[in-house]
């Protein structure tokens, strides 16, 4: 094998988790009253636009998730070694943008470093920009490289274009073949918005995705789309790469918030009396501890355990992946308060209602009562919060990373890239694309997941008028 | 005479394009200053949107699509908004059902009544009080002056309604609408609020169109009557036309479906005949089906697939209006239809009276503690129920009345250990329930809930919902519960597959059947119903409660059955208690609690509710005041501050019971005092 698998920790979370969340979609597609909300969902074109962009930021995390180290090519055969550095499936597929290093800054589809240097031209020393080792290296003359870049970005988007428009041949002739209709009929009903799903919304949202990406595909082979950084790594890269972290902070987290909160809120609102008073006052004074101070003290511990503890850790990914982890259970562990209020009212509500007081007159036992008519009557809101607060978390995993006290500083992550980015906005010119490329990929996935939570919200809420 | 309302081809929609509900289809009528006009309807009938389209006050996505709405001559549809908000106050107001929700609970009340009274007489400062205090003088609030400075939460539900109808007035309105005005009251209050209501529209002749789904209310109240149905009006006339004879069948089934057997008048045992026993009355006619969806395009009479009379041309051709003397009504068969015939009293099967009660309770006290404080000290007990002693023989029922607030349903809860008693035994078919035998006690007895649409989990299938007291219960062999479900639904009426579905996808009724049928399922012998008609329409309840009725007699129940609406306690009770703040104040036979009830609290229960045969001679008994609070009861009878007959030892002395034969008896000092002086006489 010329690979060695490695599961960090959270990979194997990462897929318990996509592993829990299809086996609840089973769960929701057998169940009428379930699938009811989320057929609503699926009407809404913007919630099902969000979703697509989502689905590709899902997609390259899960990518990236997998992860392996390879075999070094001189070891022996029946001892293999492998590499130290830990890829993903990922770093495969994208091959060379990995590893076309330059030596410093470079702004974005630059051909020449972005610092002078004493370059030795006819054998006189001059200060120049020097030319790139990647970037644009295929160009004869400094001349061409507009007309390159168009000629590049027009291919790309059109090969985009192109794989869109068989992708919705092949949709219209399934659909047409499992409506048993003519493709031309079907072909009027979508134009006409008459399917029952926003076909026009999704077929744009993925010709416009694929043509940005063949576009990004054509000029990232010859160009460093995004530039690069302090060390000449491409930022297209490291923003890719930052997005299986913003995942892991926004899905993680609410994994380790949701048992806290579900069983503490409900548990205060149903059996009211001492158990509600001490929940009351665990989070009263948990929220009373600044968040901060919270995480920055508990991930600073973790760091001496593991600088204490350096034979647990064969590789630094290892290393980095467990103060991540560290870092999603500290935030779940204070982020919790919220949805536990909101669950106690809501129970405090329900106990009262007339089905939970019929239950009791069958003397039914209160861990059925909770599971069969509480539980499932504050799901939505579970729901709900989960979706809300994903985006929230991926932002404050960006400004811990900025203090200091978030990621690993060697993990790719947008908050690391705006540390990175903070005394370089100084510079005269400034370096500007770093910072840009982050905020340009936390604002489409936070804008996304924001509008997704809305249309959820919009379904799911009986106050806003949506089918219960 | 010139009519202050006209309405002329209303139409109103709402929603857009394939969801549009045609709300409000065609309907003409008329109201004269100084009379009223009442709209009569189920619920979904379109009433309130008529109302709400008189006032241009539709929800979001509703319009009017056509007709003309004429106040005084004035087109009010064709009015700028500017100007409409002039006529909402000034030219009519309206009244709203639930008046903790229409006024605002931070601003005081004189606050709120100042300005309206601002915005449509320009008054400001002291002037502007002092009319305000006249205002809430006039509709009978006591202590206006103090009133003035109340927030809503700190009035009755009766004066909160004052209230609101002191602030309607206050744009001096030539047409004032009451949107169900006394639904969300109690009999003794509702009789109050219409007292206003009608001392208002005589002297400042105002206009009243008045909505209600009551017929009692209306027979009291309107000078002219509109039945609506699927919005559209159906029959028109006048009060005394229509209640001798209404023509349209839908009517008529209305007043088929209504129990209302008490007669008027508190007459004396002797004249009733003895065969006539309370609670063993005829079945109800029931209207089949329900008020169909206004989405399609309807052809035809609408009611024509509920109506026993409906004839081919009924389904595809609406009927025009025809005139029928004083009144006017939509039905190709007025006039034509058979004459209304008395209902059938069949003679039931006498129930035998076992000799042991099934249900035997003696002295259940239910206080709960208030708490105040840091370390929550109790310093007070809210007495919700106070030494109540009661028994119910099996198939029997026992109802249990009394305004809200007066402790019954926490009598029911308590029975069922809902809500752990105080003090006192709970005997149920001879053992004494106590913590450590539970289970039996819940397999004996059930409970029947008020609200269908809060009663059942609306994330479990009805079949489940039936399975879990069986399951929490072990009743019966696990494989064999599902044939007992399929069973308990054919006993409720339901369809065989509803087993399958999930609440939503039932009406009202539908769910109360459901609820029944999940009491049923334990197969108890005793079932408490808390109010489980009071939620419902007329022509459902009627269902239900010949469900009721039905079950008592194939299966041997016994109810316990707790409400507010003496007409449903008359059809279904075989004996009655009257409670007053968390005790029963009179007990017995129902035919002698309500047709002679001696407990001046009784007796007012019994006149205040709205009759449709017009009363005669009947002098009505109009109690003052609320009902105080049970956390600091008045001394001495409970009821001595609001009773007509107190005296000196009622303020002191709470009355022992005096037994009035027949296992009737009151805790009064003016009926003890009356049966004295009667001993007396006799003797003499």
């Amino acid at each position: 094998m010329s690979f060695m698998p490695v599961i960090l920790w959270t990979d194997a979370l990462i897929f318990a988790l996509l592993a829990g969340v299809l086996a609840l979609a089973w769960f929701i597609r057998r169940h009428d009253h379930l699938r009811a909300p989320w057929e609503a969902v699926a009407q809404r074109p913007m919630a099902m636009g969000a979703a697509l962009v989502l689905g590709v930021f899902v997609v390259i995390g899960l990518l990236d998730s997998l992860h392996y180290r390879q075999r070094l090519p001189d070891s022996p055969a029946d001892k293999p070694q492998y590499s130290v550095e830990v890829m993903s499936a990922f770093d495969a597929l994208v091959g060379g943008l990995r590893t076309r290093q330059e030596k410093t800054y470079s702004a974005p589809l630059a051909m020449q470093l972005y610092a002078m240097e004493f370059v030795e031209r006819d054998g006189v020393a001059v200060r120049d920009y020097p030319r790139l080792q990647y970037g644009g290296a295929h160009l004869q003359h400094a001349g061409d490289r507009a007309s390159d870049i168009a000629r590049r970005s027009l291919a790309g988007a059109a090969q985009g274009a192109l794989a869109g428009l068989l992708l919705f041949a092949g949709l219209a002739a399934w659909q047409a073949r499992r409506l048993r209709l003519p493709v031309g009929t079907w072909l009027a009903r979508w134009r006409q918005g008459g399917l029952n799903w926003p076909g026009r919304t999704l077929v744009g949202m993925l010709a416009l995705l694929l043509m940005l990406g063949g576009a990004m595909a054509q000029l990232a082979s010859g160009y460093h789309v995004l530039g690069t950084d302090k060390v000449g790594q491409d930022v297209l890269y490291i923003s890719l790469k930052s997005i299986r972290t913003g995942l892991v902070i926004g899905t993680l987290t609410t994994l380790v918030t949701l048992p806290l909160a579900i069983g503490l809120g409900i548990a205060a609102g149903y059996f009211r009396g001492w158990v509600d008073d001490a929940i009351q006052y665990l989070y009263t004074v948990l929220n009373s501890i600044p968040g901060v101070l919270l995480i920055a003290a508990a991930v600073l511990i973790v760091q001496v355990y593991i600088e204490s503890n350096p034979e647990l850790f064969d590789t630094a990914a290892a290393r980095a992946d467990i103060r991540l982890l560290a870092l999603c259970l500290i935030m779940g562990m204070t982020s919790w308060t919220g949805l536990a209020r909101l669950l106690r009212g809501e129970s405090l509500k329900l106990r009262t209602l007339d089905y939970v007081e019929a239950a009791r007159a069958f003397g039914v036992s209160n861990a059925r009562i909770i599971s069969r008519h509480i539980f499932p009557n504050v799901f939505h809101l579970v729901l709900i919060a989960v979706v809300l607060d994903f985006s929230g978390l991926v932002l404050a995993e960006a400004v811990l990373s900025y203090v200091g006290v978030g990621v690993d500083p060697s993990m790719y992550s947008w908050g690391n890239m705006i540390n990175g980015a903070r005394l370089e906005l100084a510079r005269e010119p400034a370096v500007w694309w770093q910072l840009g490329a982050a905020f340009a990929f936390m604002f489409a996935l936070v804008l996304a997941a924001n509008l997704f939570a809305d249309g959820v919200r919009d379904a799911f809420d009986p106050r806003l008028g949506g089918r219960r | 005479m010139k009519p202050l309302l006209r309405v002329a081809g209303l139409v109103t929609e709402i929603g857009h394009d394939a969801d549009t509900l045609r709300v409000v289809d065609g309907v003409s009528f008329h109201v004269v200053a100084g009379e009223t006009y009442a709209l009569l309807g189920e619920s979904g009938c379109g009433k309130s949107m008529t109302a709400l389209s008189l006032m241009r006050l539709l929800p979001d996505g509703g319009r009017i699509v056509a007709g003309a709405v004429q106040l005084d001559g004035q087109d009010v549809l064709a009015l700028p908004e500017r100007d409409m908000r002039r006529v909402r106050g000034g030219g009519m107001a309206m009244i709203f059902q639930e008046p903790m929700l229409a006024l605002n609970p931070v601003v005081k009340v004189g606050h709120q009544i100042v300005e309206a009274l601002a915005l449509h007489q320009g008054l400001s400062g002291q002037a502007a009080r002092e009319a305000a205090r006249g205002l809430l003088d006039s509709v009978g609030v006591p202590d206006a002056l103090r009133r003035l400075d109340s927030y809503p939460f700190e009035l009755s539900g009766g004066l909160r309604q004052r209230a609101m109808i002191a602030m309607a007035l206050a744009g001096q309105p030539r047409l004032l609408i009451a949107d169900e005005p006394t639904t969300a009251l109690d009999v003794t209050i509702q009789a109050q609020v219409l007292d206003v209501l009608r001392s208002l529209r005589s002297e400042k002749r105002m206009g009243m169109l008045l909505i209600t789904h009551d017929l009692g209310v209306v027979a009291e109240n309107a000078d002219r009557v509109g039945v609506m149905y699927a919005g559209e009006l159906l029959e028109e006339g006048t009060r005394d036309a229509f209640f001798a004879s209404p023509q349209h069948p839908y009517s008529r089934m209305l007043f088929a479906a209504l129990p209302h057997a008490i007669p008027h008048g508190l007459q004396p045992m002797a004249v009733r005949s003895p065969a006539e026993n309370s609670g063993d009355g005829a079945r109800l006619t029931t209207i089949p089906g329900q008020v169909p969806k206004l989405d399609g395009r309807m052809r035809g009479c609408r009611f024509a697939p509920r109506c026993p009379f409906a004839i081919a041309r009924c389904r595809d051709e609406s009927p025009d209006w025809q005139a029928i003397g004083e009144q006017r009504v939509r039905c190709h068969l007025a006039g034509a239809l058979p004459q209304r015939s008395a209902p059938v009293a069949t003679p039931p099967p006498h129930s035998t009276q076992a000799a042991q009660a099934l249900l035997q309770v003696d002295g259940l006290k239910v206080y709960f503690p208030i708490r105040r404080g840091f370390i929550q000290r109790t310093v007070g007990h809210v007495r919700a129920v106070d030494d109540v002693t009661l028994s119910i023989q099996p198939g029997r029922t026992l109802a249990l009345v009394g305004e809200s607030g007066c402790g019954k349903t926490t009598v029911g809860k308590a029975l069922l250990r809902l809500i752990e008693p105080t003090a006192g035994s709970v005997v149920l078919a001879g053992e004494t329930v106590a913590a450590r035998n539970a289970a039996t006690l819940r397999r004996q007895a059930q409970m029947v809930f008020q609200d269908p649409f809060s009663s059942l989990n609306p994330r479990m299938r009805v079949a489940d919902i039936l399975l879990e007291g069986m399951d929490a219960l072990g009743v019966g062999a696990a494989d064999q519960r599902r044939a007992a479900v399929a069973l308990l639904l054919r006993q409720v009426g339901l369809p065989d597959d509803a087993g399958g579905r999930y609440p939503h996808a039932f009406s009202g009724g539908q769910r109360q059947r459901i609820a029944i049928a999940r009491a049923l399922a334990v197969s108890p012998r005793l079932v408490i119903c808390d109010e489980p008609t009071s939620a419902l329409d007329v022509s459902v309840q009627a269902q239900i409660l010949n469900l009721l009725k039905d079950l008592q007699d194939s299966l041997g129940l016994a109810y316990l059955f707790i409400t507010h609406n003496l007409a449903v306690v008359d059809y279904l009770a075989h004996e009655v208690a009257v409670m007053y703040l968390g005790r029963i104040v009179e007990q017995g036979p129902a035919a002698q609690v309500l047709r002679a009830p001696r407990h001046p609290y009784a007796q007012a229960l019994v006149s205040a509710v709205p009759r449709i045969e017009s009363p005669a001679g009947q002098r009505a008994i109009r109690l003052a005041g609320d009902q105080p609070s049970p956390l600091n009861p008045p001394s001495g009878c409970h009821f001595h501050p609001r009773c007509p007959h107190a005296s000196g030892i009622c303020r002191q002395i709470y009355p022992d019971q005096t037994a009035l034969g027949s296992g009737h008896w009151a805790r009064c000092h003016w009926v003890a005092a009356q049966g004295q002086a009667f001993t007396e006489w006799s003797v003499n």
